[in-house]
Order: structure tokens, then C-alpha cells, then sequence
């Protein structure tokens, strides 16, 4: 069971880490801000110089 | 467990796979089941991770246990941070796999289900997993940099530039593709249209939401976009039914053209972040499931594939694309057995997130091999279809005729039955006016799957929700690579030009945006309006020419690779890169010698401008002869500059293997990683 448990976290954590929000967590815990509308536009403007320049393959 | 038991299981592996290789390889004039297929690559996979990548990473690479990353080093939460090797290979794979693998096996499976798979197990085992692997370990030895950088260190200037214009080539070209891809998909479909353009306000609503109501939910903003995508999907019926509402989504070709020119210079060029950021989330949410859905689909109704597996289009005379197999089979392909692409993603954000060296391993191996699976689902979607109506589907006006009666009895000509009532019918079945001409692989692709998914869920009563699904999964998939590949392109010439004149460099500076944007777009535009206005429906001269562009970008990898080892004085083991690239220099060299030169007009460029020309004159013919000639040149310089880095790279091979030249490869220093120490206590 225990095992079943592990294999779901690791997915969830996979798509978290596919979708940002891990990386919106990390942006939260880095500048020790909470979750907010103005956080997340904050967050968006940083992912957009990152997100702009990095390829999506073919 | 006992190693006597892991021989044993490790052979039943390798009987199998060749049990398997051996049905799929052998049987003659009998029909075969898909399954046949995704038992020869699972075999073909594990033995190829368990032993090939084995000894790549212990014997050439002598991956470091020992040895921090850079994403320990420079640990900064932002664009360096440990992640879980899981984790990373999830996000590695959703980075690589992209429409490339599922429309290359579709187009090359005009010689039949043979040549495809078989160039899919042995391209990926021994040169695309391989490539991702070795370039992805270097970027990671290097602190994460990109193939370009690496290049110019580890090469030379030549190298550098010659990389970055392979770079902005295969992405001009791609993008041309893409384009002409969702073009030939949704011209004349009023469903599919006002699908797509559904997910603008649906994009937009997800926005909204994360912006304002659960801020960063992304995966539960895009579990929602994918319900009310469906539900644009169900509602896309009506629309193409309504006398009203139908008109205004049936679009021409060269209507769409124009539309999809301007929507991706607005996203290059216009700050609108709230509405691809959600688009992308929405399309990598639907790719991750439709790939998904497929594989289980496949499993779980094991079809039977109608393809013979050799048709009479091995010597050249192809519908779909003209050409022989060798080596027009192998460029076809592209992604699903190597792509150059992929060496940007394995020196891009990948190696700055790499917790272990080891890992290198499993992430960029491990996910080749995934995307290759998808590549054999690919095939066999195309290969479930009647023969005769996957060639009615896919060959161009130009080559069967305009009509249905003619088309059909072109197709029957060859071998193929299919009737025009019969492709009326299924046209009906998956909601369409027409499946006859639909050149560029994604409505085969689609009919394929819509076939496979309504046989297990559903059945004949959903087949057009089924078929559109697909067609909008591979529409919005592209038009994202599209938004991305134009601003990824406008900042790479923005780079460029900053050299020249400063300003021009500066990313917030809005007349260089337009310029550049405009710049970016005008070149992939060109190439889709070249595709649009082409008779033989555009699929014929561009797509060889996006996987030739692709090759030679992998080339210019392995080239690198094959420096780096040897530079690390390990070049008894150069063949482990070398071997792949000499093979890729002779597919690519040839096929561009072919694409350039070949004097049958349905293959060279310049004998089809010739023939052009001594023809009598009509309108739009000039436009075309300049068409072949530019094709001609780009296919040319292309092989020219890997030429010169090919040059370059051999000239180093010899100095430092001969003694002459004492060189030393350019990694970060040994820094010991703390994670060894965790692990163990």
C-alpha cells in the first residue's frame, strides 16, 4: 500500500514540477512571500524571461 | 537476486524481442497485430537501457557518484534546483516530445510498417537516446550550458556559429511545418476550427482563475480547461452543423495561413503572457493524456495493422513524398528515432536540474526511449488503417486528381482498393465534408485514432468526437510550439543582432521586438505560404527539408560528443557517438544531394524549378521557381556549414589522438556532492 502511496506522490509531484507549481512554490519560499494574486503575477513576469527563451522540442 | 536468474530473464528478453522482430520482419502477405510491434520495442528498449547504457555510462562517460551537479553547486531555487529523478524524467519527456513523433511515422509509413519501425528501434537504441544521454551529461559537467556554448568551447568558433544557425534553421523550418500541418488539418473544417478557437476564451478564463481566484492551481485550472475543451470539442458538431455558425469557421488555406501568421507574431510580439502561459499548461495537459490514452488504447485493443509491411513505394515513386528509402525513410522519421532538437532541451533546463550524475542515465536515455514508444503508437495508428484510405487521405490533389472518383481510382490503381463511397462515408463518420487530399500526416494520424479509441470506447457513434479530439490535441500542440518557437527565435536574432548594433539586443526595447518578431515570422511565413500555394500540397518539399535541418542539428551534437570523448582521451570509445554520426552525415548528405540536384522534378528542387520554367507561363509560376531555389539554397548551406564543423571536428580528432595537440576538456571543477553522504547516513 505504502508503495501504491509513493508511485502517486511521485506523479503528483512529476505533473507539479511539469505545470510550475513547484516552481511557484519555490518562487514563494525564495522570497518569503504567501500565495496571492499579486505573488502570482510577480511569479508569471519572472517565468516569462525564463519560459520565452527555453524551446519546445518538435 | 541471483545472477543466474537475471541471465536467464535477460535472455527470455532478448528471444522474445527476437521472436518479435523476427514476426514483424518476416511475415509476408498476411496481416499482423499491432502488438507485435510494441513487443519488439519494449524488448528492443530494455535490453538497449540495461546493457548499451550501461556501458556508455561506466565505460566512456564514468558517470561520478561522487560528483556534485551544478543544480547542488548552484543552487538558487529558481533555475537551478535538485530534483527528483522521477520528477525530472517526467519533465524531461513532456519537454521532448512534441508533434514530431507522431506525424514523421505517420508520412513514412507510405513504404509500409518495416522500414519506419525498424529504423525507430535502431535510430533511438544506438543514436537518439544516445545523443540525448552523452549531451545532456556534458551540459551537466559544464554547469548546465547550451549545446552552442559548448560547441564554441569545445570545437571551435566555426562550431559555435555553425550551431547557432542549425539552431535557427530547424526552427524557421519547424515552424513553417507546424504551420502547414494545422493548415492542411483544419482548413475547410469548420469543427476543428472553432475548436481551436475555443481555446482562446477558454485559455483566457484559466487565466483569469489563476490569476485571481486559486492562484498557481495550475493543474487544477488545467484539469478544468480540459473539461470545457471537451465540451468545445462536443460543441464543435454543432457548430459545423449550423447554417449559421458554419461559414464563418470554414476557412480556406491560405485564409488560415494568414490567421496563423499573425497569431504568432501577436505572440511574439505582444505581452500576452495570461494567454499562452495557460495555453501551454492546457496543451502539455492534453499531449501528457492523449499519449497516455493512446498507449491503453493500443494495450488494450491490440489491433490488427492492414499496412503490408514493404509497399511498392520502397523505389521512390511515393504519393506522399518521393524518394527512395534510403535515405528518405531515416530524415522522415526524424524525432522518434534521433533529434537534433532534443540536444537543446538536454543542454538547456534539464542539466540545471539534475540531482545525481547517475541520473543523466535514466532522464536522458530513459526518456528517448519513451518518446520513440510514442513514435511505434504513431505507426501503428497509421498502420490500422485500410492502406487505401490512408494514401487517399495522404497523397496531394496533385498526384491522385481533384475529384474523389479520380483519386479513388488512382489509389485502387496501385494496389490500394478504397472507393469514393467508402471515403465519403468515413468522411461522415468523423464529421468531415472531405478526407481526400488531407496531406501532412495529422488527419491520418487522427482517423487512425478515432479508429482505435471509438473500437474500445464508444464505438462508431463517437468516431468524430474521437477524430476531432485528436485533431485539436495536435492543432493546439503545435500552435504552442508555434508561440514558443517565434519567441525563442526573436530572441535568439535579438542576441545576434545586440552584437552589431546594442539596442537591437535590448529584449524590452519595443521597436527591436517588432523588428525581430516580424523578422522571425516573415521566415517561417514564407516557407507555410510556399507550402500553401504548393500543388503538391507543401508536405512533399518541406518536410524532408525540417528533417534534414533536424539531422544536421543532430550531427553538429554527436560531432560535439565525439570531441568531448575524445578530448577526454577516451577515443577508442568515440564509435558510441561516431558510429551514428557517420550515419547520419551519409542520410543527411544524400538527401540534401537528392532534395538539390536529383533530376526528377517530384525530388530535386532545381529540376523541379527547371521543369517550371519550360513550361508555359501562368500565374504564380515565378513565385514557385523562386520557391525551389531558396529550398534549394537553405538545404545546400546547411550541408555546407556541418560540412565545415565535420572539418573542423576531424582536424581536432587527428591532432589530439596523433599527440600533436595537448588539449583538456572544459568542465567545472570537482566539487563532492553531499548527497552521496545523505543517502549513505
Amino acid at each position: 500500500m505504502s508503495e501504491v502511496r509513493q508511485i502517486l506522490t511521485t506523479i503528483v509531484a512529476t505533473l507539479r514540477e511539469i505545470f510550475d507549481e513547484s516552481a511557484y512554490m519555490r518562487f514563494l519560499a525564495r522570497n518569503r512571500i504567501s500565495s496571492s494574486s499579486t505573488a502570482y503575477a510577480a511569479f508569471l513576469r519572472e517565468q516569462e524571461g525564463i519560459k520565452a527563451r527555453r524551446p519546445k522540442c518538435c | 537476486m541471483k545472477k543466474s536468474i537475471r541471465i536467464v530473464i535477460w535472455l527470455g528478453v532478448a528471444v522474445v524481442g527476437a521472436l518479435a522482430l523476427g514476426t514483424i520482419a518476416l511475415h509476408r502477405g498476411e496481416e499482423i497485430n499491432a502488438m507485435w510491434l510494441v513487443l519488439a520495442a519494449f524488448c528492443a528498449y530494455a535490453l538497449g537501457y540495461r546493457f548499451y547504457s550501461k556501458f556508455i555510462s561506466t565505460k566512456v562517460l564514468a558517470l561520478d557518484p561522487q560528483r556534485a551537479t551544478p543544480a547542488e553547486r548552484l543552487e538558487d531555487g529558481r533555475d537551478f534546483v535538485p530534483t527528483n529523478k522521477w520528477v525530472l524524467f517526467g519533465h524531461h519527456f513532456a519537454a521532448i516530445a512534441g508533434p514530431g513523433p507522431l506525424v514523421g511515422p505517420v508520412l513514412a509509413a507510405q513504404f509500409g510498417y518495416l522500414p519506419g519501425t525498424l529504423w525507430i528501434l535502431v535510430g533511438a537504441v544506438f543514436g537518439g537516446c544516445v545523443q540525448d544521454f552523452v549531451i545532456l551529461l556534458f551540459s551537466v559537467r559544464r554547469d548546465g550550458k547550451s549545446l552552442t556554448e559548448m560547441a564554441r568551447e569545445e570545437i571551435g568558433k566555426v562550431g559555435g556559429f555553425v550551431a547557432y544557425a542549425a539552431v535557427i534553421s530547424i526552427i524557421v523550418i519547424l515552424l513553417a511545418v507546424g504551420a502547414l500541418i494545422v493548415v492542411n488539418a483544419m482548413k475547410s473544417s469548420p469543427w476543428g476550427v472553432f475548436t481551436i478557437a475555443m481555446t482562446i476564451p477558454i485559455a483566457l478564463l484559466m487565466g483569469f482563475y489563476l490569476r485571481r481566484l486559486r492562484p498557481g492551481k495550475v493543474l487544477e485550472v488545467s484539469a478544468l480547461g480540459f473539461i470545457l475543451v471537451m465540451l468545445a470539442i462536443w460543441g464543435g458538431q454543432w457548430a459545423s452543423q449550423s447554417p449559421t455558425v458554419a461559414p464563418w469557421f470554414t476557412l480556406t488555406a491560405p485564409a488560415l495561413a494568414i490567421v496563423i501568421i499573425i497569431y504568432g507574431f501577436a505572440a511574439s510580439a505582444l505581452p500576452v503572457w495570461l494567454l499562452l502561459a495557460p495555453r501551454d499548461y492546457l496543451s502539455t495537459f492534453v499531449k501528457l493524456g492523449t499519449i497516455a490514452l493512446l498507449a491503453l488504447g493500443i494495450i488494450a485493443l491490440r489491433p490488427t495493422l492492414h499496412m503490408p509491411p514493404l509497399t511498392r513505394f520502397v523505389d521512390g515513386s511515393g504519393p506522399i513524398f518521393a524518394g527512395k528509402i534510403f535515405p528518405f525513410a531515416f530524415i522522415t522519421i526524424a524525432c522518434g528515432a534521433i533529434s537534433g532538437f532534443h540536444s537543446l532541451i538536454a543542454s538547456g533546463t534539464t542539466p540545471k536540474l539534475i540531482r545525481r550524475e547517475l541520473e543523466t542515465r535514466m532522464v536522458g536515455y530513459g526518456a528517448m526511449m519513451c518518446e520513440s514508444m510514442v513514435a511505434i503508437l504513431a505507426m501503428i495508428a497509421a498502420c490500422v488503417l485500410s492502406p487505401g484510405t490512408y494514401f487517399a487521405i495522404n497523397s496531394p490533389a496533385g498526384i491522385v486528381g481533384q475529384s474523389p472518383e479520380a483519386a479513388s481510382a488512382t489509389v485502387s490503381g496501385w494496389g490500394f482498393p478504397v472507393t469514393a463511397a467508402g471515403m465519403h462515408s468515413l468522411a461522415q463518420a468523423v464529421g468531415e465534408q472531405t478526407l481526400f487530399n488531407r496531406t501532412g500526416g495529422a488527419p491520418a494520424f487522427a482517423v487512425g485514432m478515432a479508429h482505435i479509441f471509438s473500437s474500445s470506447l464508444g464505438g462508431q457513434a463517437v468516431m468524430a468526437i474521437w477524430y476531432h479530439f485528436a485533431i485539436m490535441f495536435e492543432a493546439l500542440f503545435i500552435l504552442t510550439v508555434l508561440d514558443a518557437g517565434t519567441r525563442v527565435g526573436r530572441f535568439m536574432v535579438q542576441d545576434a543582432l545586440g552584437h552589431i548594433w546594442k539596442p537591437l539586443g535590448r529584449t524590452g526595447w519595443y521597436p527591436s521586438i517588432l523588428a525581430t518578431s516580424a523578422l522571425i515570422v516573415a521566415a517561417w511565413g514564407s516557407f507555410l505560404w510556399q507550402g500553401v500555394k504548393d500543388p503538391l500540397g507543401g508536405i512533399n518539399s518541406l518536410w524532408p527539408l525540417f528533417g534534414i535541418c533536424n539531422q544536421l542539428l543532430a550531427a553538429v551534437a554527436l560531432c560535439l560528443a565525439t570531441t568531448i570523448i575524445v578530448k577526454m582521451g577516451k577515443a577508442k570509445y568515440s564509435p558510441v557517438t561516431l558510429a551514428p554520426l557517420v550515419w547520419l552525415v551519409a542520410v543527411t548528405f544524400t538527401a540534401s544531394w537528392h532534395k538539390v540536384f536529383d533530376p526528377n522534378p517530384r525530388i530535386g528542387f532545381l529540376a523541379h524549378a527547371r521543369q517550371l520554367a519550360s513550361a508555359a507561363p501562368s500565374h504564380g509560376v515565378s513565385r514557385l521557381i523562386i520557391n525551389d531555389r531558396v529550398d534549394a539554397a537553405v538545404a545546400g548551406a546547411l550541408v555546407c556549414m556541418v560540412a565545415l564543423i565535420l572539418l573542423e571536428s576531424i582536424s581536432l580528432w587527428v591532432s589530439v589522438i596523433s599527440g600533436r595537440m595537448q588539449v583538456r576538456v572544459r568542465e567545472a571543477p570537482f566539487v563532492a556532492t553531499r548527497f552521496a553522504a545523505e543517502e549513505q547516513g
